[in-house]
């Protein structure tokens, strides 16, 4: 590895006594989870369905072009707060203390291709888990791009741009892809595989439901309006694809983030296993609309560290976090949107092509792990 | 199709949760206190209720800071009130979360999550012609729900309280005493002790021949049982127990995966998912580190402990646990 390590300045010890000071940080917030986080969820949830009911009706006279402007924007934030501040944080169990049946993650189903329960095991489990570890987490690229000087080049990373563009505009079928493990199971013997066709199945049905409502039934009882309410409906899934896919691809890929050698987290304690989180995820900064629409994935940092904690407590928390990155001498990597987007896309850019020699802007972290 | 992956009643639940089809549900209307710490909670219940035979029991889901929490309580309204209400009478147990809530921060408007009502301490249909009612603390109040419902032509009570004040609907019982509906002892025992079993005799000398219903504290309905097995006529008797089991939360304990009939014992520090990948159930798995939520489980019976956290939770209706960092704090039993 050329670069440097910019954890090497810690010692083990205090590795450890920074997973304390985390832990510390998230048993207060759930100390104190109640009534007023519960309204918080419910009132979103009540908001959406409102928005999405609304829009849908306005769309009902989408002919005309002032309706199907407020239509076509009222349900692209609908679908974006489907996606972001409710089903990435109920599907990660953020609300299931609440024990209520109706919003919880072994029940939530979200407006999106990929059934839930596949990107519950490709996201909570695997993502999470091995955040940024080259190999084993397919978040770094989705498989389809190289994402690091130390991957090889191969001629066909040249298309990655188009690549990204053409996935950032069908998303959540890249998503549902992703989580069926696609590539991986196209190999002959796999795709006869029992549980490969089950899952391949549920995708297949949740695909068909979903196209059904926004393309078929939707514009049949606009009647009149039905190529306008297709062309909405199209228009908002597009909207919500391209931002969730920019607000993904701020919280791991812009420069500064660190990826992760296989064997550096052999033997992790919980300790490094925080600090990984924390040198492998970036935030966006910006207003409170600006965290309510990226579903508060703009505090990934923070969301990393503690993935099961009510998305409205993360601002709170990115406050004490921060001041642990200062004590610690690390880099808490954010910026506004447009930063982080286009440092996200330069990278796609840059490393599309072979390594220029010796520069490298993507430094490893290589630990020397110490045998418990 | 056209909510799809929601579902149409999502969407009504937002105008009309007490609906017709809707999941039963039901909106304090009012709260009234009774005594220093009861309170009677006045419920418009959703239109599916089915309606309950006096003495019964309904369970309600309550959100208490934001956790909902399931309790049964006795209906305490007649069975054919015209406006369609029904009420249950609450007393603030000590340390009780939905109790105090219920008694001291409910507000009308709140809605709630109801079960149709349920039980079998009830009257017979053929009218018995002596009754006695032995009742202790708010074990008057599935008895205050047969009392307001029906009239019977020989009807005596013992209540027991610590205070006068404390006896929970004094006043109406004092009203139906008054107009010779019913006969009353009042046994307050801050100052007469508890009641001695043996002095029923005395108060209520032809007990033998009266269909009883008791409900109050474990020690009483003991006691009672005790005594009227002695004089061989249990068959009169009809107990009604509010907390049958008490969880006792301890150190590890007999861990049962009821779905696969299989029992271990494990330690208060082994995760419930490596008890059971050991015994070689089937467990669902994730991360194993509490993150994911691929491992959760139904808690069925008994308690279990948040390794990370140190706290306790009961077994409820619908309360899943992460099996990767709970481990058994007494008896459990794990749905798979």
């Amino acid at each position: 590895m050329t670069a440097i390590d910019p954890t090497a300045h810690l010692t083990a010890e205090q590795i450890e006594e920074l997973g304390r000071e985390l832990d510390a940080i998230r048993d207060e917030v759930i100390a104190g989870r109640g009534e007023k986080d519960a309204a918080y969820i419910r009132k979103v949830i009540a908001a959406q369905r409102k928005l999405e009911l609304v829009s849908r009706g306005v769309l009902l006279f989408s002919s005309f072009p002032p309706a199907w402007l407020i239509g076509t924007a009222g349900l692209s934030v609908a679908k974006i707060m489907d996606n972001m501040e409710i089903g990435h944080n109920v599907l990660h169990g953020q609300w299931d203390w609440m024990r209520d049946p109706k919003i919880h993650s072994t029940t939530w189903e979200w407006d999106h291709v990929s059934p839930s329960e596949q990107w519950k095991h490709s996201h909570n489990e695997l993502h999470h888990t091995y955040t940024n570890v080259i190999g084993k987490d397919n978040d770094l690229g989705y498989g389809i791009m190289r994402v690091d000087e130390d991957q090889k080049w191969h001629p066909v990373h040249l298309g990655q741009p188009l690549w990204n563009l053409i996935n950032a505009c069908f998303f959540e079928y890249g998503i549902a892809a992703y989580d069926l493990e696609l590539g991986k199971n196209l190999e002959k013997r796999r795709r006869k595989s029992p549980e490969f066709r089950a899952r391949a199945k549920a995708v297949g049905r949740k695909i068909r439901k979903q196209v059904l409502k926004d393309y078929v039934i939707h514009p049949l009882l606009s009647g009149p309006s039905f190529l306008p309410t297709l062309g909405a409906t199209f228009t908002a899934n597009l909207v919500r694809n391209i931002w969730s896919h920019s607000v993904i691809m701020c919280g791991h890929f812009p420069e500064g983030v660190q990826v992760f050698e296989r064997r550096s987290i052999k033997g992790e304690t919980r300790g490094q296993w925080y600090l990984r989180q924390m040198m492998g995820s970036a935030n966006i900064s910006g207003s409170k609309a600006m965290h309510f629409m990226t579903g508060n994935l703009s505090h990934q940092i923070e969301h990393h560290l503690f993935p099961d904690l009510p998305s409205n407590r993360y601002a709170e928390v990115a406050v004490k976090v921060r001041a642990l990155f200062e004590k610690y001498e690390l880099e808490y990597v954010t910026g506004p949107l447009p930063k982080q987007v286009f440092s996200a896309w330069h990278k796609v850019f840059r490393l599309s092509l072979p390594n220029k020699k010796p520069k490298v802007t993507t430094p490893h972290r290589e630990r020397e792990l110490v045998a418990a | 199709m056209v909510t799809t992956p929601l579902l149409p009643s999502d969407y009504l639940d937002l105008a009309s949760p007490l609906r017709a089809g809707a999941d039963l549900r039901g909106r304090i209307e009012a709260v009234h206190p009774e005594t220093g710490d009861a309170a009677t909670i006045v419920i418009r219940p959703g239109r599916d209720w089915r309606g309950h035979t006096a003495g019964q029991y309904v369970r309600v889901g309550v959100d208490v800071d934001g956790v909902r929490l399931w309790r049964a309580y006795s209906l305490t309204s007649p069975t054919h009130r015209r406006d369609g209400r029904v009420t249950i009478t609450v007393k603030a147990i000590p340390d009780g979360k939905v109790s105090n809530h219920l008694v001291r921060r409910a507000k009308p408007g709140t809605l709630i999550q109801l079960d149709q009502p349920t039980g079998d301490f009830v009257l017979p249909r053929a009218k018995p012609a002596k009754v006695l009612y032995l009742t202790g603390g708010s074990g008057i109040t599935p008895v205050m729900g047969m009392l307001r419902d029906s009239e019977f032509d020989d009807a005596v009570m013992i209540h027991c309280a610590p205070r006068p004040q404390d006896v929970i609907f004094r006043d109406e019982l004092h009203g139906l005493v008054a107009d010779k509906k019913l006969r009353l002892t009042e046994v307050h025992t801050d100052t007469d002790g508890m009641l001695d079993i043996a002095r029923l005799d005395e108060l209520v000398p032809d007990w033998t021949e009266r269909e009883t219903w008791a409900c109050g504290p474990a020690g009483l309905l003991d006691a009672a049982e005790e005594h009227w097995n002695e004089h061989g006529v249990q068959e009169r008797l009809h107990t009604e127990r509010f907390r049958p089991s008490i969880v006792v939360a301890g150190d590890g304990g007999e861990v049962t995966f009821s779905a696969t009939g299989t029992s271990v014992d494990a330690d208060g520090a082994t995760p419930l998912l490596d008890v059971g990948e050991e015994a070689g159930v089937l467990m669902p798995s994730g991360c194993r580190m509490g993150i994911c939520f691929g491992c959760v489980t139904p808690l069925k019976a008994g308690a279990v402990r948040d390794l990370r956290t140190g706290e306790i939770t009961e077994a409820d209706p619908g309360v899943l646990i992460q099996t990767c960092v709970s481990a058994a704090a007494g008896p459990c039993d794990i749905e798979r």
